[in-house]
């Protein structure tokens, strides 16, 4: 598998405050990363940093396959403007060659092609994030970094959204995104990255964390985890 | 930059309440601030008792001046009520129908007359501290004017009685003689008898009233000119030292106009670049590399946004309020400059305020309370309050745009200085500093 994403030695300081400590790890093309922890670990600082919303305090990301797309955990979208102006809007200043193409494949691929003139702001929870998600894929980028996709949605909305990931990433999108719910990352991701007080603790399939947390977890990767990271305190 | 301007204008189209209350309030508190400024105060309306006995005179010599030509005088300083009893003028005044009332005393005639015992009226008022100093100042100031007014009546009358006694004839006063000499005609006809007079001892005392009669009567010539000079003894001449005089209803038209350019601009500015971080929009769009926009070309394109906003009002105003006022077309080149470097540079404050704020109410809040302060300080005029504070109070104006864009647009309508070319710099700079504060206030967008 080619690396799409390569994370090396990246740190973060807030002035005094240690958010990230010497994080490595790539992600191979089509590949879909979880990362999870507690509260407070670093996640959406290192999905910041890896989307350029940030810069690092130290250590370098790798976005030499191309632009990394970005969906944040609150929806980045215009409440007064429709589901296609908002994609259009993100197509131009993308400077994609045929907004109106990328516009009819995002609205196709998101299943929001009935509600594409509506306002967001008048639109789900469910269905915000997913265009929210579009708005991230619209350049078609190589890589995508979501930052609690499913925080705010419901079982049948999460499944909704997971379907639209799972044809993207077999697409060949690479895909890292944060989350605490570790039923969905065990059930969708490739592959886990355990952060914890900004260090990166575990790096490897949800299996492995498992085998980890030895028989005394009976197969509850949550429960793996929180002996995992009891183990780390 | 044209896509963001594109979809910013749309939001605009669909926020139709902010769009009205953006021209509205504005408008709204312009137009207040101008009425405010170009209507002088109306004459207070002062209930008058004119105790004094109709027909009651004072006597200047042998003239008589009428005790109600004071009535009269005061009559025309306010919005008189004439009321028979000093009782029901203090019913008047309690009840605030009258601002205060003036009780002139039946014995003003007889003091006035007395050269003795000074004439007094009584002036009753009410209210909180700011009403009575208000009522105070605006009575001295009419009662100052009917005591002018009746002053040069006395004068005239008192000049009548200087000129009878210097050319003779009758007097008019009773006891006086029928065809009194003048003292002008004493020295002629003293002159013709000490001709015909030997010289000697009566000679020589002759020669000597003579020369008193001229002496008096060049001197009694000499206190008419004194009693016009002791009426009003310093006359006073105005010199605008810069531009030409600005009638102060066509001031009241550029307040207007800039306070509502100020509220527009800064306003829309602020709240446009809070609206980006509160939809959270801000990190998609200024992230890099590569970035879908630079922050320069953000605030760039609020700045141009609101101040474009903000200039299409002002000018509409400026047009409008042309038809009813006389503003000079010829100027409008101008009044565009003046409009558009104003515009921009309120901006600059308003994306420096929604860059800080963060999100679209704590900015229009913050908006308000800058501006609105700012809007009253610019239009404290020098000598009303002490000097160190209002040093304080150009310091503060100077640092912001709202001052320096006042000042442009007055130059621009009425050529109220003779360039305006240090306003637009001071502008220039100000949109400088406000935008370098909202890049700094951009640095981190999450």
């Amino acid at each position: 598998m080619t690396s799409a994403l390569s994370v090396s030695a990246l740190a973060k300081h807030y002035g005094g405050l240690e958010a990230l400590k010497d994080i490595s790890f790539q992600a191979g093309t089509g590949e879909l990363v979880a990362v999870v922890g507690p509260n407070g670990a670093g996640k959406t600082t290192l999905l910041s940093i890896i989307a350029g919303i940030q810069t690092p305090s130290a250590g370098t990301v790798d976005r030499t396959a191309g632009d990394v797309g970005w969906a944040p955990q609150q929806p980045a979208l215009y409440s007064k403007l429709s589901v296609a102006e908002n994609l259009e809007l993100f197509a131009r200043l993308e400077g994609i060659a045929d907004p109106q193409a990328a516009v009819a494949r995002m609205l196709e691929q998101s299943g929001l092609g009935g509600r594409a003139h509506e306002p967001v702001g008048r639109l789900s929870g469910g269905n915000r994030q997913r265009v929210n998600v579009a708005l991230g894929l619209i350049a078609d980028p190589p890589v995508l970094a979501l930052d609690e996709p499913s925080a705010s949605l419901d079982p049948g909305q999460r499944e909704r959204l997971w379907e639209f990931l799972a044809a993207r990433v077999a697409n060949g999108t690479t895909v890292v995104f944060s989350t605490h719910n570790v039923s969905e990352a065990q059930r969708y991701a490739h592959r886990l990255l355990v952060l914890a007080d900004g260090r990166l603790l575990f790096d490897d399939v949800a299996a492995a964390l498992l085998e980890r947390g030895g028989e005394s977890a009976g197969g509850d990767l949550e429960l793996a985890l929180v002996r995992f990271l009891g183990e780390h305190a | 930059m044209r896509w963001l301007l594109r979809k910013d204008l749309l939001i605009l189209r669909r926020s139709r309440l902010l769009v009205v209350l953006l021209v509205v309030y504005p408008v709204a508190i312009a137009l207040l601030i101008g009425f405010a400024i170009s209507r002088s105060p109306a004459r207070p309306r002062v209930a008058i008792v004119d105790q004094a006995a109709p027909g009651a005179t004072i006597k200047v010599g042998s003239q008589r001046v009428a005790v109600g030509e004071y009535a009269r005088q005061l009559f025309n300083q306010v919005q008189a009520v004439e009321v028979p009893s000093r009782a029901q003028a203090i019913a008047k005044v309690k009840s605030g129908e009258v601002l205060a009332a003036v009780v002139i005393p039946s014995d003003i005639a007889a003091r006035v007359s007395s050269a003795t015992e000074k004439a007094q009226v009584e002036v009753l008022y009410n209210g909180d501290a700011l009403e009575q100093s208000l009522v105070q100042s605006t009575l001295d100031s009419a009662l100052a004017q009917a005591n002018l007014g009746f002053s040069a009546q006395i004068q005239q009358a008192a000049g009548a009685v200087i000129g009878s006694l210097l050319k003779g004839g009758k007097l008019g006063s009773i006891g006086a003689p029928e065809d009194l000499i003048g003292l002008e005609q004493i020295p002629p006809t003293l002159g013709k008898i000490i001709a015909r007079q030997p010289r000697g001892h009566d000679r020589m005392e002759l020669e000597r009233i003579d020369t008193f009669a001229g002496f008096a009567a060049q001197n009694l010539t000499l206190s008419r000119a004194v009693l016009a000079t002791i009426g009003q003894p310093i006359r006073v001449n105005s010199v605008l030292l810069h531009g030409r005089r600005t009638p102060l209803n066509t001031f009241a038209v550029v307040v207007a106009v800039s306070v509502s350019l100020m509220f527009v601009c800064v306003l829309l500015a602020a709240g446009g670049v809070a609206l980006e971080r509160e939809e959270s929009a801000l990190a998609r769009l200024i992230r890099s590399p590569p970035g879908l926009i630079s922050r320069e070309a953000l605030l760039a394109e609020k700045t141009l946004l609101a101040a474009g906003c903000a200039f299409v009002i002002a000018f509409a105003m400026l047009a409008g309020i042309a038809a009813f006022v006389a503003l000079d077309w010829s100027r409008v080149v101008l009044w565009v400059i003046a409009l558009a470097v104003g515009a921009v540079a309120l901006g600059a404050l308003g994306v420096a305020i929604g860059a800080l704020a963060r999100e679209v109410r704590a900015a229009s809040l913050l908006a308000f309370l800058t501006t609105l302060p700012l809007a009253f300080l610019a239009l404290v005029p020098g000598g009303s309050v002490s000097g160190g504070f209002y040093d304080a109070i150009n310091a503060i104006s100077f640092v912001f745009p709202f001052k320096a864009a006042l000042q442009a647009l007055d130059t621009a309508v009425n050529g109220a200085a003779p360039s305006m070319g240090f306003s637009l710099i001071h502008l220039a700079v100000l949109a400088a500093v406000f935008g370098a504060l909202a890049r700094v206030g951009l640095r981190e967008v999450e």
